[in-house]
């Protein structure tokens, strides 16, 4: 049983133009102790889709959902005070701006307190024991006087430390890091990638990493997920993917990648920018950018189609014998 | 904190003396003079009245008048009612607790009844709890108090016979010295059954009718002070957290919001007296806001002077309390920025 399974996860904002499709037709399994990738461009809607997976989007949202379940519990069964019990407890999420995400009025100390003691309990002796030992886990030197420190007194990379003490305080099965780097200075970023990176191995948890960084994915993911204009395109292995990308999307993504790129010349681009709501081609999301795209493309749209281990969503697949429809 | 404090007191003399001779021209520009005004409907002699006009000092240049009104108050001197012959700071502060008083009801209830109407329309947004809320605090907001204030009266007094009319006790069966000058502390200290009690009863209608629009630009402010904060990244984490909704709105929002929401209310005290002198006029309220209005009326000049450097003296001071609050409940602020 996986830790996390989500089926055919969409999620739609309200707009003065009507519906806007932020993210269509998501599958994913993690299981205890994996690591799984998200990637894409801004505005893919992986975000939004793990945010619908917190249920920390706007009333307003309309989210649906074939099937989303934790260790096996259903929660689209779920009464809303129940399922908001299980964020911070089963699963833990950090976010893009470490400094906006800690609340400015309360100390660190007191704000990661308070997960211990909505989730474990405890006196207030030992639940300040364990917030001290969350700050020296997470690296935050001289914890004592960072416990009483304000959000503003600390740097980026303090505060995303912070986050991760905060997300870590009721033990998660799962963790979701949104961009948790992207905010942080180059130094930083390595850093607190290798800190989540360390206490995913030692707390066993599962790990969702969303992430434009490619070599980040490389090294780290075992799955990952590639969202494009909030489609679900390709999920691989992430040896299959980098090797063998099926989707013509991946495979533009890929060899933008300087380190991929042949030398002295221009890297690779992929032309034009990802459709908006109202200039959404009728075949394939991809179609108007596709080197590959045939007439069937502009027409169209292909269906998420399962083989395994592998998802894709694509008429003509790459780096493929036989055809996967 | 210290030189936080010292840097806001610093502010408040230059403020002081503008205030001081704002004061002083305003009520020389009204037309007519203390003089004209004693000598009643029949007049008086102009050799009277050149001496009476000397004897206020009122022949001399206007320059000189303020010069040597400023150097009395720097002596602490504020001068003689032109009506009472009584000392202008012994009438201002035998009124100011009647006035302190009403404020001080009229401000909770506000507070008490505001912020929580500003929660409610904010987390409900758009919807009928916000639409409802906010259109009362509009229509309280644009309400004339004297109007407002006679028509409670009309229905919770004459009509249905609820609430006294007007004064701070029921005289008839209740007697005691003063002590503070706060009719509910001097009522408790009396012992007397019940005259707690009945200073309440006439403090809730002024002090209602008083509150009216603080609590509008409270609610008000409070609405669009939580709907910032509920948009902040800070707000999706406590959410992340697992903590209950009542908790990231009542603790992780407001008191983000409250921020705002204090500097607010400490501006509403300017409003409150400017408030109270129409409140203590409809309700024949005993405070210094009718006191300011039989001076001017007197065009007693002193009286009128001393009156408004007290008054502002007061909101600054109230001011002052509200910045170092701001200090406490933002941590940004007290490391001296």
């Amino acid at each position: 049983m996986s830790l996390l399974s989500v089926r055919n996860l969409s999620v739609a904002f309200p707009t003065q133009h009507g519906w806007f499709q932020a993210v269509e037709g998501i599958h994913l399994d993690v299981n205890a102790g994996d690591i799984l990738a998200i990637v894409g461009e801004s505005g893919s809607g992986k975000s939004v889709a793990m945010m619908a997976v917190m249920n920390l989007l706007p009333p307003t949202a309309r989210i649906t959902c074939d099937e989303l379940k934790i260790e096996g519990q259903d929660l689209l069964a779920m009464p809303a005070k129940q399922r908001r019990k299980l964020n911070g407890g089963t699963i833990a999420m950090i976010f893009q701006e470490p400094m906006s995400s800690l609340n400015p009025c309360f100390t660190v100390g007191y704000q990661i307190d308070e997960a211990i003691r909505i989730h474990l309990g405890g006196s207030k002796k030992e639940r300040t024991e364990r917030v001290l030992h969350l700050l020296e886990i997470v690296g935050i030197p001289d914890p004592r006087r960072r416990y009483k420190a304000y959000p503003h007194q600390m740097s980026g990379g303090m505060s995303q430390r912070a986050m991760i003490a905060m997300a870590l305080a009721a033990n998660p099965k799962l963790l979701i890091a949104d961009e948790p780097t992207t905010a942080l200075d180059v130094t930083v970023q390595a850093q607190i990638l290798e800190l989540l990176l360390k206490l995913q191995q030692t707390q066993g948890m599962g790990l969702i990493l969303i992430t434009h960084d490619m070599g980040v994915v490389a090294e780290t993911a075992q799955q990952v997920v590639v969202q494009y204009a909030g489609q679900q395109v390709e999920k691989q292995p992430v040896f299959g993917l980098f090797n063998q990308p099926h989707h013509p999307y991946t495979a533009a993504l890929l060899d933008a990648l300087p380190e991929r790129a042949p030398a002295g010349d221009f890297l690779p681009t992929i032309q034009g920018i990802v459709p908006g709501q109202k200039d959404r081609p009728t075949g394939c999301l991809f179609s108007p950018r596709c080197t590959h795209a045939q007439a069937l493309c502009h027409e169209q749209q292909p269906a998420l189609v399962r083989n395994s281990e592998q998802w894709l969503r694509c008429h003509y697949p790459l780096n493929t014998v036989e055809v996967l429809r | 904190m210290f030189k936080f404090i010292l840097s806001k007191i610093a502010l408040l003399i230059p403020t002081f003396l503008g205030i001081t001779l704002a004061a002083f021209l305003f009520v020389r520009l009204l037309p007519g003079d203390p003089v004209t005004i004693l000598s009643g409907e029949r007049g008086i002699s102009d050799e009277r009245r050149a001496e009476m006009i000397a004897q206020f000092g009122l022949d001399k240049p206007v320059i000189v008048q303020y010069f040597s009104y400023l150097k009395n108050l720097l002596q602490g001197d504020f001068g003689q009612s032109i009506s009472t012959h009584r000392p202008v700071v012994e009438e201002f502060f035998e009124r100011l607790p009647a006035t302190m008083e009403l404020a001080f009801f009229a401000i909770l209830i506000a507070v008490l009844i505001g912020v929580p109407a500003g929660i409610i329309a904010a987390v409900k947004r758009g919807r009928w709890p916000d639409h409802v809320l906010m259109g009362s605090a509009l229509t309280g907001y644009s309400m004339p108090i004297f109007w407002w204030g006679l028509l409670l009266i009309m229905l919770f007094s004459t009509t249905l016979g609820w609430t006294p009319v007007s004064g701070r006790l029921d005289i008839i069966n209740y007697y005691f010295e003063p002590v503070t000058g706060f009719m509910t502390v001097d009522a408790w200290l009396s012992g007397q059954e019940g005259a707690v009690k009945s200073a309440l009863h006439h403090l809730i209608l002024p002090s209602v009718v008083l509150s009216t629009i603080p609590m509008a630009v409270i609610a008000r402010q409070t609405r669009s002070a939580m709907l910032e904060v509920l948009g902040e990244d800070y707000i999706r984490t406590a959410y992340a957290k697992g903590l209950p909704t009542w908790r990231v709105i009542g603790i992780h929002a407001l008191r983000n919001a409250m921020i705002t929401v204090v500097t607010v209310i400490g501006l509403q005290v300017g409003t409150l007296i400017a408030g109270a002198v129409l409140t203590e006029t409809i309700f024949s309220w005993p405070g210094v806001g009718k006191w300011m209005i039989d001076a001017i009326s007197h065009r007693d000049y002193p009286a009128v002077q001393g009156g408004l450097l007290f008054i502002s003296m007061l909101v600054m001071l109230v001011n002052l309390i509200v910045d170092l609050m701001y200090g406490w409940i933002n941590p940004r602020v007290r490391d001296g920025k």
